[in-house]
């Protein structure tokens, strides 16, 4: 017996609208696509309005000398050259063409004196490079690509939860959800459909990501027979709030140190002059996150087991202007009054670098017809990403993305969706409602977020990985006796079982992925293997789903260019500029 | 539930939807710091998964959780349990249609953002502009659309004049775009038409509850007033033509 369901045909889908899914829906609808829009909450409230610091992008407003090769060399080297360097090529090269589109499309950046766009300095970034609105850069570009959809006319379909994508042979051929408001089924067949449905921080206790980040995408894309990439690679960073507990894993924008504040410990030392002389409180979040982890665990934390992030030292109208959001955030969630006390901080789960592989031209994924661009792809950031470089990616490669499946669409019959095959999904999606004893989906996400934290942190060590893989495998069993009550109107603990489900599916590729990589680098740092090795330097780890189990295997990073090489070698300019700053 | 020596909360929270409901007690264990929502969040945890409310950031930026706490309009993520005493009633925005519980039906707003002209450049940028130039702008550009202002506007609260009058974050948004000093457009037309600025009677409640501070009556829309009024009202062209008796 089938339910009734909607149907909603469209060349291109587009699932999410943060950033990423609003410019690939912009470049598909310019492209001449007839385009939907998919998203998990509200239009314009997705987890890019998150975002504080800014867009990094070579504008070289003030600082002359930075250009696409800098800007390039500094995102090889933040991500420990396990990046895809075409990605980083077109990414540095195609940044500011993407932040002056914004101003076009009505966004307001602050401006230098002579009017001109404003840079600030950030970690691992060799010149001032972020532009920015105050701390609230991610909602100025997610109200700007909002109002240019609407002005496009794209249909947008908010609050659906995705249950599944639909495959026709080897290629893609639609998706499948229900609309949350009142429980109706969905199918929306597509010739293409671009994911850009963000990360997956809610893996954790402690994140800055919203409730969306539960990376449905990912997890639908790999049942659907897409090819994860570098699991592994997560990203905390280094300044999380801390105190009080309600308040916990709340970002602090790197921002705070990229306009003058000093980590210290409890002695009052400026640890970071040790750690990195050079770029000291803005080296890469790894790094930090690292270093104050350190701190804490040697005996120099706060009271509260974090560090100090001080910036009195500015002044009151400086931060109030610089930093608005940091101040009412810290003056009325914790009673900090950040132009005369420090802040309490500790790392926090903020990014993940993993996720579906993707062609560098067209983010297109390893299944046909399936794109993928911003968080949930994987690739520009390789073992670190740099603040500021999540931004410009969401423009770079939603534009790339969209333009890509819009060519693709044309080119492509659709794909068909069977019935019988709607119908066993609609089965599956209401179980939960059928069972009259089962597990509550809160509480598994609460264990799975407790060993993910404990086991899968900011250091790793095999035995505590394994704990973790056996913890994701017995969860796993638990999650398919998962239970629902009441209707499916509005019904959070429904909508909850599906968000742990693909949780559970990423949390294992993750620690799978993390007990292959025998080394340290960037966002993975094994205490059992503490070097980094070149050996793993030269490979991605790769997730398949064969006969429905998960392996893990690696392919070789493709050589680097000459040309591109050269940007990277000891002596380069970008190398003796940096030294000298 | 609760364990001794733990501080504990009562909420009376609505349950029910369009076609009726009550408030019900919950008591949680409450954390130090912990607002609203966290809960709201224990309760679905612990009590009851099918309470519903919309949230989404946790961090005052989307916008996305507002209600109306002890019957003021508020984000549920930044309004600390440890302000108030005794139960804490929670309800859902009265302005616009139940859904359930404290979700409501904010496609409203949505459709009204639709009729606004976008931003039209003068010219091809990049654009210079000059920091106090755009100052204005910026705040109006600080909205994360939690709709609060529309709630608490008694045009649309208590007289119900949905059709003819857009609410003050619509005003903002065409404020922001009348004085973006980059934009060609002129939206005065609809602010007299079927945006309906001159339904606003200047009580302010909006500006007092707005969650980013933003000077909504002040900045926004007595401006926009003065604005239509070059062009709608016109008291010395008026007095001119009682004198010359031309028209």
């Amino acid at each position: 017996m089938i339910e009734p369901f909607e149907t909603r045909p469209h060349d291109v889908l587009v699932m999410g609208a943060g950033g990423a899914g609003l410019r690939a829906a912009i470049a598909a609808k310019e492209a001449g696509a007839d385009v939907g829009l998919m998203c998990k909450s509200l239009l314009g409230k997705a987890h890019t309005v998150m975002a504080e610091g800014g867009i990094a992008s070579s504008l070289a407003n003030l600082d002359p000398q930075d250009g696409w090769q800098v800007h390039f060399a500094d995102t090889m080297r933040g991500g420990k050259n396990l990046n895809n360097w075409r990605m980083v090529e077109l990414f540095a090269k195609e940044a500011p063409d993407r932040v002056y589109e914004l101003e076009h499309w009505g966004a307001v950046f602050d401006r230098t004196p002579e009017g001109k766009i404003m840079q600030r300095a950030f970690g691992g970034h060799t010149y001032r490079r972020l532009c920015h609105v105050g701390d609230r850069t991610g909602l100025e570009l997610i109200r700007t690509l909002q109002d240019r959809a609407v002005a496009l006319g794209i249909p947008v379909y908010m609050e659906v939860t995705a249950t599944t994508l639909f495959t026709d042979g080897d290629r893609i051929a639609g998706a499948f959800g229900y609309f949350r408001k009142d429980g109706r089924f969905v199918l929306f067949p597509a010739k293409a459909i671009v994911l850009a449905t963000g990360g997956w921080g809610k893996l954790y206790q402690y994140t800055s990501m919203s409730w969306e980040s539960t990376g449905d995408g990912a997890a639908l894309a790999y049942r659907a027979g897409a090819v994860l990439q570098d699991m592994e690679m997560l990203q905390f960073h280094p300044t999380g709030m801390l105190w009080p507990p309600g308040v916990r894993g709340l970002l602090v924008t790197e921002g705070v140190r990229g306009e003058g504040g000093i980590l210290k410990n409890s002695k009052g030392e400026r640890f970071m002059e040790r750690i990195d002389p050079v770029r000291k409180d803005l080296a890469t979040r790894d790094v930090v996150a690292r270093a104050i982890a350190t701190e804490v665990a040697e005996g120099r934390g706060s009271p509260h087991g974090g560090v100090f992030l001080d910036i009195t030292h500015r002044g009151a109208d400086f931060i109030k202007r610089k930093l608005p959001n940091m101040y009412d955030q810290f003056e009325s969630l914790a009673n900090v009054d950040i132009t005369k006390e420090p802040m309490e901080v500790y790392p926090t789960n903020h990014y993940t670098m993993g996720g579906v592989r993707v062609d560098a031209e067209t983010g297109s994924s390893t299944l046909d017809g399936l794109f993928a661009a911003g968080e949930v792809a994987c690739g520009l950031h390789g073992a670190n990403r740099l603040g500021g470089n999540s931004l410009s990616d969401l423009l770079v490669f939603g534009k790339r993305a969209g333009d890509a499946a819009a060519a693709f669409a044309k080119e492509r019959a659709a794909g068909k969706v069977p019935e019988s095959a709607v119908a066993d999904e609609q089965r599956r999606v209401c179980e939960p409602f059928s069972r009259e004893e089962g597990e509550n989906p809160y509480a598994l996400h609460r264990e799975l977020q407790e060993t993910m934290q404990q086991n899968v942190g900011i250091f790793r060590v095999e035995s505590e990985l394994r704990t973790a893989l056996n913890d994701v495998l017995t969860l796993q069993r638990r999650v398919k006796n998962v239970r629902a009550s009441g209707s499916q109107v509005y019904n959070p603990g429904w909508h909850a079982g599906f968000d742990v489900q693909n949780m559970l599916t990423l949390a294992e590729a993750i620690v799978r992925s993390a007990i292959e990589r025998k080394e340290s680098r960037g966002g993975h740092w094994r205490t059992d293997y503490p070097q980094t090795d070149p050996e793993y330097g030269s490979k991605n780890f790769i997730t398949t789903r064969k006969d429905g189990t998960m392996k893990i295997s690696t392919l070789p990073i493709p050589p680097i260019p000459r040309e591109l090489a050269a940007l990277l070698a000891e002596g380069s300019p970008t190398r003796e500029v940096r030294q000298k700053t | 539930m609760i364990e001794q020596g733990h501080d504990s909360v009562t909420l009376r929270v609505f349950r029910g939807d369009a076609s009726g409901g009550e408030g019900r007690e919950y008591t949680v264990e409450t954390l130090p710091g912990m607002v609203v929502l966290d809960a709201l969040h224990t309760i679905q945890a612990e009590q009851d998964q099918t309470l519903a409310v919309r949230w989404n950031c946790k961090a005052a930026r989307c916008g996305s959780c507002s209600a109306e706490v002890n019957g003021r309009p508020r984000l549920l993520c930044k309004t600390r349990l440890d302000e108030f005493v005794g139960t804490i009633d929670v309800q859902p925005m009265k302005t616009f249609p139940l859904i359930k519980d404290l979700v409501t039906d904010v496609a409203f707003n949505y459709e009204v953002n639709k009729k606004i002209q976008p931003f039209t450049p003068k010219e091809q940028g990049p654009f210079r502009i000059m920091q106090e130039d755009v100052d204005r702008v910026q705040e109006f550009r600080k909205c994360i659309e939690c709709f609060l202002c529309q709630d608490v506007c008694h045009v649309l609260r208590e007289h119900g004049q949905y059709s003819a009058y857009y609410g003050p974050r619509y005003m903002v948004r065409i404020a922001a775009l009348e004085m973006h000093p980059m934009d060609a457009a002129d939206r005065r037309e609809l602010l007299h038409g079927d945006a309906g600025v001159q339904y606003c009677n200047i009580t302010k409640c909006c500006e007092e509850l707005c969650p980013e501070h933003i000077h909504i009556t002040d900045n926004a829309i007595i401006p926009l007033k003065e604005r239509v009024a070059d062009v709608h009202w016109d008291p010395l062209g008026w007095a001119i033509r009682r004198v010359t008796g031309k028209s």
